[in-house]
């Protein structure tokens, strides 16, 4: 057996170095950059380890089931094979949980969604490994299935979790609701009797799914200590290890963690997939196990986006005030709790949109059902609640006859709004300005597939290389929404993250190594930490040191929070450091120059001790000569507050942040094929701390939105809640064909309690091109469209 | 799992009538995600890519000889002029990757209904040359697919080759699926004139449990078109014929409701590509005045 | 079984291969080369693109014993592709090779794996590292998120390039169709290849 890249020996991730360049504000290259373009990055598929076993999971093929029996001698018999784990092996406790421990890391006597883990094998070659899991004799009783809230809230219904004591049991006027969150405010029943025009309409939202190219996988190695070492791909290394810790019998600081390389995350990578049973089988067999889902299998081992159904009624004035929404948003969460709370919370609290509405009956749920896991997704229970609110804002403007953008512009929250559970919107929200700007860019030319020679380029028509029009029936339109996303963990969660900066001299050259657990998934937030160390340190080199559980917790790579908290945790420790080498100086050079005495007007540039007048008066490596200084620091964002449970009243979110979308689509009205011809986008993002990055993550977040519009759904089946296209040949994404041009605008206004200003970027896209795309194609077509994705059945009655 | 590497056509028949459960591979777009996917596992792998015949083809007066082993690209190529058609429907099949190794030979070996080659041939009109060291057959493409993903092939017969005719008229390809490209069709629809014998040729994909031609539709449109002397006056065609061949088209299909279109999509989808691309070919053939043509 | 495959001009003996592995699996598992990424294994993503005798393919679809005594370029080789194909006329390139001493035991590439790693990682990203002009561009253009799809779209864009150095937006779309990024929409990706074949349009004036 040959050779990868072992995981051992921590290395850097990248220097950079040379003159001060890539400092805020700029757009500075990746520091891994390099390693990805070349093959050498080492992602968690990618790692090898001498001796290593490959570990597989038996999954349920039920939705639903008792487990009579389970008989893994036949496995076990097989040569090759070093393992079998069931539940009756497991050494300490049995469930894991985000916020509920209630998922089995093997089922015990029951199966509640297709595809749950039920045994685990570790053999050495994979192939040895799926024909022993193969091999397992599992007895199955099927049971009766929960599938929507009709069959969970029945007087009969199955219980998914009898008996559970979770705080959110004692509220949920059902047991198979996982929580409920109403938010009320104003009088709706006396803002409906002044309505002029009322909308009432129902909406669903299809199962989107994460769909990142990088499969689950890591390698578990056990260590001589008796704990182990997981090098794993994730979004939050320290909940990782606080759910493992338990599960494996050992002490926290046994189960040590490393960050290795990730393929896109999109919150499905913030619940565990793989990783208990790595570790598991390390350490039952004493060597190193490692674990790669192939996407068939990753359709399985994630959370998804909760499908959902929302029903809502707008009313409002002929001179087009919106007076009040009533909502109901439901949302699937299928067997295991993950993040359905705050996905529920975010849902209620955002139900409205980025309006002024002064009366507000909503209410969201969350079920437990027989369906799979729902949980994180890019947007987190924003997105559903968007597409519906801005779909009924056109239906409103049709019925006043009002022009959709000018009456949402009429209605847009600005700063000093109040959000519909009281909390006062205290930082710029330029959500007028957002819908001027995208409408006021050109539109794109028509009937760009007529070439110069007569001839048709059916590239940019829709269907695309399938030749299925030549220009026959295809139609513009034109469509307009905006949305709004919380940044950062909200309703009083204990957000925080860690950094530790050391700042040394090294071949005389004053050099900073930042270490945080921040999970880099793509996002650049590695990037933008090397940024801020050179601002703030002043010096040209930065070190950045994996990211592990041997500094403090970072909190998740989700919810747009880690430029804002682990930047922000950067920039905190490093103004820590600054003060260090301050002191210092002061201490060695105070005597010599009076600027020493007010530190509050020196800043640290290129390499020197500044004054605020651009005089140099001191060295930096000179001040710290052979002692580094070393400080590890938290930040937090400013605290928020849990919601009423019967009011959802309450400043639960910490920030919010804005998007809008123009989109330009052309339908093949006969066939149902859509082309979006241009996605527009404008955001206002505080301030670009790496205006690239910044762009990439609204152009990626709008591609998403894009795809649950048009193409992504995870179907499930309704008489078995079995899933039925685990695949990428029948789970669509978009292709380079199938994304169109996207301009963007970036609006800068700081937000002054976030760090440099900044506002979370990477969620809001998400949320308004779905139902930018939609409202186009329902300008296209003149049809309602109340579901995504659009499917060309809708556009053609069949 | 034994893996076999005939060198040449004569050792492929041999293997392949040693271990008739073998299972050719060629351009492995097909078989090797059943292997990744561990929905198969052959006890034999008989590797075609070394069986240098396969690769090759042969333009005759009337047709082109396609070994089974050559990939779409070449199709899409270098015989866009003999076989517009199949180009056509090549240019459609997965992704550039899959089309440098894709070929028209495994397609009609997996015999999937949604296969993209098999409208096309259909349309064109072709025989697949099927051989065991019992001695070679040729049989007709309509007789060729037997059932979902099963074949006419006896079990220890391998394809050598597709005998197409010629173009002889404009052909066209049209495929539905819902994203621009990497698709599997939903549904798929060819057609070809055929000038010479004066008669239209038809191929639906996807919306039956085999391709099939709708020759009940291919009747029809054969008749108007000879009724109305319409071959040699090349007069434009009568919205209501193209409307007619349309629901001719659509009735032809047995379509089902699965995780990519519902049944009722397919057929009106079938009948919208049948009425667009007869336009498509009938202005290309007045344009052309019956000389071989294609478009976009 | 054995395999015997040239990867990146170099000879390579990959011994008790099982007949249903794909080269893919071959080439990061038993290779020490694990470039090609492995996101979806079924032909969908490109993101296992490598050249199988010059020809873009998904090496997750060829069985190892179909590479057997043919050449494959991954990633892990592009920036010497790509230089030995700008520095010299195709046939010289071709004929000079890369000086590979034999066949070389699968671990050894271990070590190999491991010096370019510790190389890229001590040197300053895009200064002391040969790039092909389709890396540096991905790295300047920003099409570089989480970076999984990255290996198979270089290998893709670079062999268009070769192909098609001036090529029209559409015929960038078309020839990366075949490549699923889920990170940056696309947008930047196309900015990167308009930007590869500009420097070398402009080198080669």
């Amino acid at each position: 057996m040959a050779a990868g890249r072992t995981a051992s020996a921590p290395t850097p991730l990248a220097r950079t170095g040379g003159a001060p360049r890539g400092v805020v504000g700029e757009s500075a290259p990746r520091p891994d950059g390099t390693l990805k373009v070349t093959g050498e990055f080492a992602y968690s598929s990618d790692l090898w380890h001498e001796d290593m076993l490959w570990g597989v999971t038996l999954r349920s093929p039920h939705a639903h089931a008792a487990i009579r029996s389970i008989d893994t001698a036949p496995a076990l018999a097989l040569p090759g094979v070093y393992a079998v784990m069931t539940h009756a092996d497991l050494p300490a406790e049995t469930h894991y949980g985000l916020e509920i421990r209630d998922q089995p890391v093997l089922a015990k006597d029951r199966v509640r969604y297709h595809g749950e883990p039920v045994a685990i094998v570790a053999a050495d070659h994979p192939e040895t490994a799926r024909r022993a899991a193969a091999l397992i004799v599992v007895e199955y009783e099927e049971l009766p299935l929960v599938v929507d809230e009709a069959t969970a809230t029945a007087p009969d219904a199955p219980l998914l979790h009898p008996g559970r004591r979770d705080r959110h049991a004692a509220h949920v006027p059902h047991p198979n609701i996982v929580h409920r969150q109403p938010v009320r405010r104003g009088d709706v029943a006396a803002a409906r009797a002044r309505a002029d025009v009322v909308v009432r309409r129902t909406y669903e939202v299809g199962m989107q799914d994460q769909a990142f190219l990088g499969p689950e996988s890591g390698l578990a190695v056990p260590a001589e200590d008796g704990g182990v070492d997981l090098y794993i791909a994730t979004q939050w290394l320290h909940i990782d290890r606080d759910q493992l810790a338990p599960v494996l019998g050992l002490p926290a600081d046994k189960v040590r963690l490393t960050l290795s390389g990730v393929g896109g995350a999109f919150g499905a990578r913030e619940d565990l997939s793989m990783q208990a049973h790595a570790c598991l089988l390390a350490l039952r067999t004493g060597k190193p196990v490692k674990i790669v889902y192939n996407r068939y299998e990753s359709f399985f081992g994630h959370v998804h986006r909760h499908p959902a159904k929302l029903s809502y009624e707008h009313g409002a004035t002929r001179d087009g005030t919106l007076l009040y929404v009533q909502c109901r948003i439901v949302l699937d969460g299928g067997a295991y709790a993950s993040s359905s709370p705050a996905v529920v919370g975010n849902a209620a609290s955002l139900s409205v949109g980025p309006y002024v509405v002064e009366n507000v009956d909503a209410e969201a749920i969350a079920l437990y059902s027989n369906n799979p896991p729902c949980g994180a997704m890019r947007g987190f229970g924003a997105v559903q609640a968007c597409f519906a609110y801005e779909a009924q804002m056109d239906a409103v403007a049709a019925e006043l006859g009002l022009d959709p953008v000018e009456f949402r512009q009429r209605n847009a929250m600005s700063q000093g709004a109040t959000m519909p559970t009281g909390q006062l919107v205290d930082s710029p929200a330029p959500v007028a300005e957002l819908l001027r700007r995208v409408k006021a860019l050109p539109m794109p030319p028509e009937r760009a597939w007529e070439t110069a020679g007569g001839a048709v380029d059916v590239r940019a028509l829709p269907g695309g290389l399938s030749n299925t029009t030549h220009g026959e029936a295809v139609v513009r339109g034109v469509g307009y929404a905006v949305g709004i996303k919380n940044v950062g963990f909200s309703e009083g969660f204990d957000d925080y993250s860690t950094a530790r900066i050391r700042l040394e001299v090294i071949g005389g050259e004053p050099v900073a190594l930042v270490h945080t657990a921040m999970a880099e998934v793509g996002q650049g937030g590695v990037t933008v930490h090397t940024q801020i160390a050179r601002t703030e340190l002043g010096v040209g080199r930065v070190t950045l040191h994996p990211a592990d559980t041997r500094v403090g917790s970072a909190g998740s790579t989700s919810a747009s929070r880690q430029t804002y908290m682990t930047g922000g945790a950067v920039k905190h420790t490093c103004e820590a450091v600054r003060e260090e080498v301050l002191r210092r100086g002061r201490a060695r050079h105070g005597a010599g120059h009076p600027a020493w005495a007010a530190p509050d007007r020196l800043r640290l540039a290129d390499g020197k001790v500044v004054t605020d007048g651009g005089e140099v008066i001191g060295d930096l490596a000179e001040i710290l000569g052979d002692e580094p200084i070393d400080l590890e620091r938290e930040f937090r964002h400013r605290p928020t507050e849990p919601f009423d449970l019967r009011t959802g009243q309450g400043s639960g979110h910490v920030q919010y942040s804005f998007c809008a979308h123009r989109a330009v689509v052309e339908v093949d009205t006969e066939l149902g094929l859509v082309k979006v011809v241009e996605l527009a986008a404008a955001q206002d993002v505080g301030k670009a701390i790496n205006p690239l990055s910044v762009v990439g993550q609204i152009q990626g977040g709008s591609a998403q939105g894009l795809g649950l519009a048009v193409m992504e759904e995870i179907v499930v089946s309704a008489d078995g809640a079995k899933v039925r296209n685990p695949s990428f040949t029948d789970y669509l994404i978009p292709t380079v064909l199938d994304t169109p041009t996207m301009p963007v605008e970036v609006l800068e206004l700081a937000d002054d309690h976030a760090p440099y200003g900044l506002r979370g970027v990477g969620e809001a896209p998400t949320l308004s091109s779905t139902p930018a795309v939609v409202a186009a194609i329902r300008a296209a077509t003149g049809r309602p469209l109340k579901r995504v994705p659009v499917r060309p059945e809708h556009l053609t009655d069949t | 799992m034994d893996f076999l590497r005939p060198a040449g056509w004569e050792e492929a028949l041999a293997a392949k009538a040693e271990h008739p459960t073998g299972v050719p591979i060629a351009g492995g777009t097909d078989v090797m995600v059943e292997i990744n996917f561990d929905h198969r596992r052959p006890e034999y792998l008989l590797d075609l890519n070394h069986v240098p015949e396969l690769a090759e083809w042969e333009v005759t007066d009337r047709t082109v000889r396609l070994g089974a082993g050559v990939p779409y690209t070449r199709v899409i190529e270098e015989l866009r002029t003999e076989l517009p058609g199949l180009a056509l429907a090549a240019r459609t099949v997965g992704s550039p990757q899959i089309r440098n190794r894709g070929t028209v030979g495994g397609n009609l070996g997996a015999a999937s209904p949604a296969g993209d080659a098999h409208p096309a041939l259909l349309a064109a009109g072709a025989e697949v040359e099927v051989a065991s060291v019992r001695g070679t057959r040729l049989i007709p493409v309509e007789e060729f697919f037997t059932g979902v993903k099963r074949n006419a092939l006896e079990p220890d017969e391998l394809i050598r080759a597709v005998h197409i005719r010629r173009a002889d008229g404009p052909q066209q390809f049209s495929k539905v699926g819902t994203r621009n490209a990497m698709v599997i069709a939903v549904c798929a629809f060819a057609i070809a004139l055929h000038p010479r014998t004066r008669t239209v040729r038809t191929g639906i994909g996807s919306a039956a449990p085999t391709p099939v031609r709708a020759r009940e539709a291919e009747e029809f449109l054969g008749a108007a078109l000879a009724e109305g002397g319409l071959w040699e006056g090349g007069a434009p065609l009568d919205p209501s014929i193209a409307r007619r061949f349309a629901e001719l088209c659509a009735g032809a299909c047995r379509p089902i409701d699965d995780v990519r279109g519902s049944a009722a999509y397919r057929r009106h989808a079938v009948g919208v590509m049948a009425r667009r691309t007869l336009g498509w070919v009938w202005e290309a053939y007045r344009e052309d005045e019956g000389r071989t043509a294609q478009c976009a | 079984m054995r395999v015997n495959i040239t990867v990146n001009g170099r000879p390579y003996a990959a011994d008790d291969v099982w007949e249903g592995e794909s080269l893919l699996y071959v080439l990061r598992e038993r290779l020490g080369l694990p470039g090609s990424k492995n996101a979806c294994e079924q032909g969908e993503c490109g993101s296992c693109t490598v050249r199988l005798d010059g020809v873009p393919v998904c090496a997750c679809l060829v069985a190892a014993g179909q590479a057997e005594g043919r050449e494959v370029l991954t990633v892990e080789g592009l920036a010497d592709h790509a230089r030995r194909r700008s520095s010299a006329t195709a046939e010289a390139a071709e004929a000079a090779g890369p000086g590979a001493p034999g066949a070389v035991r699968p671990g050894e590439s271990e070590a190999a794996g491991a010096v370019r790693r510790g190389a890229a990682e001590a040197g300053r990203p895009g200064e002391s590292v040969p790039l092909a002009p389709v890396q540096r561009a991905f790295i300047d253009a920003g099409a570089v998120q989480c970076g999984f799809c990255t290996p198979g779209l270089l290998v893709a864009a670079d062999e268009l390039l070769e192909r098609n150095p001036d090529p029209s937006d559409a015929d960038i779309r078309e020839a990366l169709s075949g490549n699923l990024c889920r990170c940056t929409g696309y947008e930047k990706i196309l900015d990167a290849v308009r930007l590869a074949a500009a420097r070398t349009a402009g080198e080669a004036v």
